[in-house]
């Protein structure tokens, strides 16, 4: 049977451990937006398609015995108001082959600003399979009043897509950060 | 008491689910117009069946237990508390019973998630409130509004027969052609359900997300947004036209064909010279399609979040500044950049209207061209 | 010799409670705590009821008419988070502060003064989230789950503070399970063994430990809530690199422990009225600690059976699909073990009694809606309709509140030392089930017949089942005004009640007298 004092530093403990579950699953919480991004990385899920791609030598071995169509859809986030554009809205390609496709951009307004793309790959199946090895999204984007430009997209699928994936859709959101205070977490995947 | 209660809750029961299985009181869900839909039926009768079963075995053997062993009619308690065996087995015939749940609803899980081998594929974008409905690979591309008169919605006029499901321009698809969604958002999440195709998908902005279906049976068929998406939720519904294919190519050629027309219409309208009466009558128009919602029909919006327009600021002051904030919208509202949504016509008018309606009387005019220089063409 | 006396006798004046108001502000006594805790908690209960009867009477007919969409959408946010941060929590926060130190043979919580904090926030955070209602920009209207980026971007200005209720309200929350803990864990009488706590005791422990696991994650993602909305952060924003999806996931990583939380102790007093009224041992007691522990455990891993139609990629979707339906199985356990106590038992129908009967039956109905939900394909149909407020509200209304009414009616003799008036108990009963009934089983044929969830107003088809159900809610409502003039009228002038009250009732409570003394089990009792 327990004393008193036996009783307090046995709750003292107790209590001890109990805040530090409580620090540790805050923290937790915490951990849980990287590892979010991490198993997005990995199983490409939410149509993250990856980083900026780095093509390894000898890489670019087309297969020829399929096609791929790919697909460009083009939206621009609250009010943004840049003309945003594939120069062509589908291509067809083989996997393993090096695409670019340009975007015609413009902003109409009287004033610079300051824009970022935010791609989206569907089906999200398809995401760990479509390699960019250059890309405007990578990067913010600035044009001044009036100006117009052409923004290359290059890419390529990866030779081991699954067979059953013959259409993949790649979206763009442009975003207007002329005015926002956020800053670059990271370089958006 | 006590039997009084059953003799009016066992009939009340039986009297609701009886009527359960007739879809057009409105008491279940439509089997719909698709294979899909109608497997998400089955499947929802199925597990609905069973729950009804396993209810009336276990609420029987408490309203038996409530009336065979009363205190007042003198039963005895037994002594009884535990059983491993028994637990055992009412633990392992409900996991077999869910395993049998599990395997149709997987494959019809698997089905709705093949999206391959896709006929035709339209873009749907969810806006604050409206949705806008993009054939990708045709090239037309337009925004589908609530229909519904704000008279109706206040109670001044007697409400029409598809209240609050009605909309000027519905999405026209084939028939038994499959038809993949590519699903997005322009500002907050919002989500694109039509019952009668069993299909539902959450519109996020920055993200596409794909649905699919293939509409086996001619008609109209309407939804609703599915996520609180702010003040208007339950007002941007969705209507979809289902139509023969040749029905579905005729309609696209006369919107492609229109989308050219009114290109040149505008450029001609913005190029000829508007009365101040025309351009207001018109701008009424535009004015109860695209902003009465959240300015009212009469100008005196809801504050503070929805700003009147009668007596204001903008719509009294300077002319350019109300052009910019029609065009490019004001960043952190509400309040969209419309510059992207309506032609030159369309915004001088409505903008000439805003400054003339409701007693503003400014007497002042904006024209296609005004409109056309502000947006630097 | 007579000076020690004295002084014993002095000593004596210090055990009953302090006088006047100070006693409330500055009391470390559970059962003040306890009465604090429930009669703030009924406040909330009937503010939050006040919302919700402005809901239903916009409901009640098609078009608008008494409120304009953007109040509703306040309406429906405050009503959600009044109920379940202010009325369900509290109200079992205060039921585990009056029991458990007397169930256990305890003479106080292990920490008292913890305890009094854990109390005054919640007045605080409440007045404050209460008070954005009259904030320029008006309260949160972005429904109880406030989904970025409706709740970020988008949001009024009042949102800085609603994030600071959320967070003075979760700081309340773990302290309290902290104290439960340590109690529960280090001040059992000797003799009491873990397997032989009273069921409402094991509930609540593990009700604790979900609280510390789940109401840190809340506050961590309502502190990137704030540095999204303040600090330039992009956690739910695309165009920084973040995901609007992320707020779900994490949201509910802890909402779904959190309903969990809002129905476990109800559990444990069902589990404790139950034996009592049926004069029967309850059957399966280690089986049914083990249910509620595996309850507990699976409910960190279904919490995207939320989000099926978010665009999870397939696996994902199976996968909590089947975790889903697996949660079914323990919680069927769980209620066959009921049926199995009242079966061959000796029944009266006493109004906890009825309380609780009624609880297992609605409870279930709620559990069987539960169960179509998980079904992911058929969720697409019912996802974000009134089958889910349907099915949320059987299992909260007669789930968690008819639990906290059952043991109200059981414990107030003890409390108080007067019976309640029996004719009144079993009339306030059959009000609230009939007023129930009426006001959400209809719910369920208007989300299958295609009505959305948080609209005010509806297409014409859904107005019969509107009107039925805002009768049905009027009804539930006015009659919680009958259930607080018996608590009123019982507590001034009831009937003496004896130590024992109910024939049948077993644990260490019930060896008190009735009121219980302000200081109880100063000397821990022996249990064999």
């Amino acid at each position: 049977m327990l004393n008193k004092q036996e009783q307090n530093n046995k709750s003292k403990r107790t209590v001890i451990i109990a805040l530090v579950v409580t620090v540790g699953m805050f923290g937790f919480g915490f951990a849980l937006v990287p590892l979010y991004d991490v198993l997005c990385d990995i199983a490409g899920l939410n149509g993250k398609t990856g980083p900026k791609y780095v093509l390894q030598s000898g890489e670019l071995e087309t297969d020829l015995s399929r096609l791929v169509k790919v697909q460009f859809i083009t939206s621009n986030n609250e009010n943004m108001s840049w003309h945003f554009k594939p120069e062509v809205t589908q291509v067809e390609v083989h996997p393993g082959e090096l695409m670019q496709v340009d975007f015609l951009v413009s902003n109409p307004t009287q004033q610079a600003m300051l824009a970022q793309a935010v791609p989206s790959l569907s089906p999200s199946e398809g995401a760990d399979y479509f390699h960019r090895v250059e890309c405007f999204c990578f990067t913010q984007q600035t044009l001044q009043a009036g100006e117009e430009a052409r923004m290359p997209l290059r890419f390529v699928i990866d030779k081991d897509l699954p067979k059953h994936l013959t259409k993949l859709t790649l979206s763009y959101t442009l975003f207007d950060l002329t005015n926002s205070d956020i800053s670059m977490a990271s370089v958006p995947k | 008491m006590r039997s009084v209660w059953i003799r009016w809750a066992v009939p009340f029961f039986l009297l609701a689910f009886s009527s359960i299985t007739q879809a057009e009181y409105g008491l279940n869900m439509t089997p719909g117009v698709t294979d899909i839909s109608q497997s998400v039926y089955d499947l929802h009768m199925i597990v609905f069946w069973i729950c009804v079963v396993i209810g009336i075995v276990v609420f029987g053997v408490m309203f038996w237990s409530m009336f065979k062993y009363r205190k007042s009619q003198g039963a005895k308690p037994a002594q009884f508390h535990e059983s491993t065996l028994v637990e055992i087995i009412w633990t392992i015939i409900p996991f077999i019973i869910l395993v049998a749940m599990a395997v149709p609803a997987t494959s019809t899980l698997i089905e709705i998630y093949d999206v391959e081998e896709s006929d035709i594929d339209i873009k749907i974008t969810g806006y604050q409130w409206k949705w806008q409905y993009d054939y990708i690979n045709d090239d037309v591309s337009f925004f589908s509004n609530l229909s519904t008169p704000q008279d109706q919605i206040n109670n001044q006029e007697t409400k029409g027969d598809n209240y609050l499901l009605e909309v000027d321009e519905p999405l026209v698809i084939p028939i038994n052609k499959k038809i993949r969604f590519l699903v997005t958002s322009n500002d907050v999440i919002h989500s694109w359900w039509v019952p009668a195709f069993a299909v539902k998908k959450d519109a996020i902005p920055g993200f596409i997300n794909e649905a699919w279906t293939k509409v086996n049976t001619p008609g109209i068929y309407r939804g609703q947004c599915a996520e609180l998406c702010g003040k208007d939720h339950g007002f941007m519904p969705i209507v979809v036209k289902a139509v023969e294919e040749p029905e579905y190519k005729a309609w696209l050629l006369a919107k492609q064909e229109k989308a050219k027309a009114d290109t040149l219409l505008a450029s001609q309208q913005s190029a000829q010279q508007w009365s101040l009466e025309d351009l207001i009558a018109k701008g009424e128009t535009v004015y109860n399609t695209s902003c009465a919602m959240c300015h009212q029909a009469n100008g005196e919006g809801i504050p503070p979040a929805f700003p009147a327009l009668k007596g204001s600021a903008i719509a009294m002051g300077a002319i350019e500044n109300h052009i910019n904030i029609v065009l490019n919208g004001k960043p952190g509202t509400a309040m969209q950049a419309f510059g992207q949504q309506l032609n030159d016509v369309d915004l001088a008018a409505v903008i000439t209207y805003e400054r003339n309606a409701w007693g503003n009387n400014k007497g002042d005019m904006v024209s296609p061209q005004d409109v056309a220089k502000a947006k630097g063409n | 010799m007579s000076a020690v006396v004295e002084n014993e006798l002095n000593e004596h004046h210090h055990h009953g409670p302090a006088q006047g108001i100070s006693r409330w502000f500055f009391t470390t006594n559970h059962k003040d705590i306890g009465s604090m805790y429930l009669w703030f908690s009924f406040t909330m209960f009937l503010v939050g009821g006040c919302m919700a009867l402005t809901i239903r009477a916009e409901l009640f007919q098609p078009g608008l008419q008494i409120i304009n969409p953007e109040f509703f959408n306040q309406m429906t946010t405050m009503h959600g988070l009044i109920m379940v941060f202010g009325a369900v929590m509290p109200a079992f926060v205060g039921l585990a502060n009056w029991l458990i130190p007397m169930m256990i043979g305890a003479p106080d919580m292990a920490l008292p003064r913890m305890n009094n904090w854990s109390f005054w926030i919640l007045p605080f955070a409440f007045t404050m989230l209460l008070s954005t209602l009259f904030m320029e920009g008006g309260g949160p209207n972005f429904g109880w789950t406030f989904y970025a980026p409706l709740s970020t971007t988008y949001a009024p200005p009042s949102v800085t503070f609603f994030i600071f209720g959320v967070h003075m309200m979760g700081i309340s929350s773990i302290m309290g399970a902290i104290n439960v803990i340590a109690t529960i864990l280090n001040m059992r009488a000797p003799g009491m063994t873990m397997m032989k706590m009273p069921l409402f005791v094991w509930t609540w422990l593990i009700t604790a430990f979900l609280l510390i696991a789940v109401m840190p994650v809340l506050a961590g993602v309502v502190t990137m809530m704030l540095m999204d909305i303040h600090f330039g952060t992009s956690f739910f924003n695309a165009a920084g690199g973040g995901d609007p999806v992320l707020f779900q996931h994490v949201f509910w990583f802890f909402g779904h422990p959190e309903v969990y939380i809002m129905i476990l102790p109800a559990f444990g007093v069902v589990s404790q009225i139950i034996p009592t009224f049926s004069r029967k041992k309850l059957f399966g007691y280690s089986s049914m600690v083990w249910a509620t522990s595996s309850i507990a455990i699976l409910s960190f891993t279904v919490w995207a059976h939320h989000m099926f139609t978010v665009g999870i990629p397939l696996f994902g979707e199976l996968f909590f699909m089947y975790a889903t339906m697996l949660i079914a199985v323990p919680t069927g356990v769980k209620v066959f073990n009921w049926v199995a106590t009242m079966f061959r038992g000796s029944i009266s129908f006493e109004t906890p009694m009825l309380f609780s009967i009624a609880f297992v039956i609605l409870f279930s109905i709620g559990g069987f809606s539960g169960l179509m939900l998980a079904i992911a394909p058929a969720d697409f149909q019912y996802h974000d309709t009134y089958f889910v407020v349907a099915h949320f509200h059987y299992v909260l209304v007669p789930g968690a509140i008819f639990g906290i009414f059952a043991a109200v009616y059981y414990w107030l003799p003890k409390w108080c030392g007067r019976m309640y008036s029996e004719t009144l108990g079993k009339t306030h009963f059959w009000l609230s089930f009939v007023g129930m009934n009426l006001a959400f089983f209809p719910m369920h044929f208007l989300g299958l017949a295609g009505m959305p969830r948080r609209i005010p107003d509806y297409a014409l088809q859904f107005a019969d089942f509107n009107m039925i159900s805002s009768v049905g809610a009027f009804l539930f409502g006015t009659t919680q005004l009958l259930f607080l003039y018996i608590v009123v009228s019982t507590i001034r002038s009831g009937a003496k009640a004896s130590a024992a009250v109910w024939e049948g009732a077993e644990g260490l409570e019930w060896t008190l007298p009735s009121p219980a003394p302000y200081h109880s089990f100063t000397e821990p009792p022996v249990v064999k």
